[in-house]
């Protein structure tokens, strides 16, 4: 069965190491810090300025001087710091931040991602997304297979407006788990009772099959 | 110690004309300058561009000035949330410039900081990178972004002092001080003013060579966007 949302995060907190600083987009990859291993330390960081991000406050200690990139309310665990959106972007850039986990409308079989714009319809703009994607070496895409309209999301080549050229390095949908490689998307896992002939119908892009391919672990 | 102080937000914004280029501190709606938004929309001068990582919501922040068709050109990295900034840029009466969030720092702080351009890997490859200069450092394609310009930065503070010292607080930091080094005039609102001497120089964010002006403001909403809680 395709796994839900909180089954990609579950699968995607897998990937992290002891010792991470971890930047989390907005939608699935925020539900990612929900299922971080047992006996591992990572450190959150929101690209508006915290590093050391905790979960969301308790009914009446919200703070409005204290919130993510969500602009939702959190809180500060021991350690945590705050600083500007310069020096918040110059841990991005410098690549100090060891992972990043983003949302995307289309990825490419090349590591294209496009996750900012549908022209005519959606303008919102791309916040740090073009930053954080440009600058890390490990970005990791949470997204579902495909479209509400059950067209994949996974292509030859992006349609819409590009977030980044050549960035994606890995791929956790409802379906599984794939790396971008030179030759295309390496299948690596299967989510639980899918079969791989349902993740090659679901992929338009270039798909990679090779030996047996093993289900998740969750 | 030179004296920063100004009475209220009137007199910190004096001098602000029709068609000048503003920037604003803020992410989101949390550490806008509250007071200059007000009186910038008291007293109606238009065609401005506004720098500000967001455009506010419909009613707050810079959703006042929008509402009012004071605001010609914004240059953001988000803008969402806003249904009168929507309807104001598909209809053509806005331009909008968006710019990745990084990019938009950077070029603040390149403001301040006397550095004319720089050079970025956000957006290379990208409808951003159209018409820009590239060149590749260390095997990596980079694109070429110049500093801001504006004759007005408004920020704002946790606390400040007379001689123009800033501390901010939390994620209320975020642009305000790369704002306050950028602009022609800064302009600082805070919660609390001290005399010169209360805030130990360790903790100064800010220092006051940045700010021409500072006051106290009154009456902070400072509104929730997103308020979200867990249960106990």
């Amino acid at each position: 069965m395709a796994l839900d949302k909180n089954g990609i995060a579950q699968r995607i907190a897998q990937e992290m190491q002891d010792g991470y600083y971890v930047n989390l987009g907005i939608g699935i990859p925020t539900l990612v810090a929900n299922y971080i291993p047992q006996g591992i330390s990572v450190e959150f960081q929101s690209e508006n300025g915290i590093l050391g991000m905790g979960p969301f406050p308790f009914e009446g200690e919200e703070d409005p001087d204290l919130i993510n990139a969500g602009k939702q309310t959190i809180t500060a665990l021991p350690g945590a710091a705050f600083f500007d959106s310069a020096m918040s972007f110059g841990m991005i850039r410098g690549q100090h931040v060891h992972m990043t986990v983003l949302g995307a409308m289309e990825v490419a079989e090349n590591g294209d991602i496009a996750n900012w714009k549908i022209p005519g319809k959606m303008v919102k703009g791309m916040g740090g997304a073009m930053d954080l994607v440009a600058s890390a070496d490990n970005i990791i895409v949470a997204m579902m297979h495909t479209n509400r309209a059950g067209e994949s999301k996974l292509l030859p080549e992006c349609t819409l407006p590009l977030t980044g050229v050549g960035v994606v390095r890995k791929v956790v949908t409802d379906l599984a788990v794939m790396d971008v490689t030179p030759d295309g998307f390496k299948l690596l896992e299967r989510a639980p009772g899918v079969s791989v002939e349902e993740i090659k119908n679901a992929t338009a892009g270039r798909l990679i099959v090779e030996g047996d391919i093993p289900e998740m672990k969750l | 110690m030179i004296n920063k102080v100004v009475a209220n937000a009137e007199e910190g914004i004096a001098g602000v004309k029709d068609n000048m280029t503003f920037m604003l501190g803020g992410f989101g709606l949390s550490g806008i300058p509250e007071n200059a938004i007000s009186a910038l929309q008291k007293i109606g001068i238009k065609g401005l561009t506004c720098i500000s990582n967001n455009a506010g919501v419909d009613d707050f922040g810079l959703g006042l000035l929008l509402q009012g068709h004071q605001i010609k050109k914004m240059i953001s990295s988000y803008v969402g949330e806003n249904d009168e900034f929507e309807r104001q840029m598909l209809s053509g009466e806005l331009e909008v410039d968006l710019i990745p969030q990084g990019t938009l720092a950077e070029r603040c702080r390149a403001a301040g900081a006397g550095i004319p351009a720089f050079f970025t890997p956000a957006g290379y490859g990208t409808e951003v990178a159209e018409g820009k200069e590239v060149r590749i450092f260390n095997g990596k394609p980079h694109i070429l972004e110049h500093a801001f310009e504006a004759d007005y930065a408004f920020v704002k503070a946790w606390k400040g002092d007379e001689a123009g010292n800033l501390i901010f607080k939390g994620t209320a930091r975020n642009f305000n001080p790369l704002m306050a080094m950028a602009g022609k005039i800064t302009v600082a609102e805070v919660e609390e003013l001290v005399p010169a001497g209360e805030l130990h120089p360790n903790e100064i964010h800010t220092p006051g060579i940045f700010v021409q002006r500072i006051f106290k403001g009154t009456n902070y909403e400072k509104r929730i966007e997103q308020r979200t809680v867990r249960q106990r």
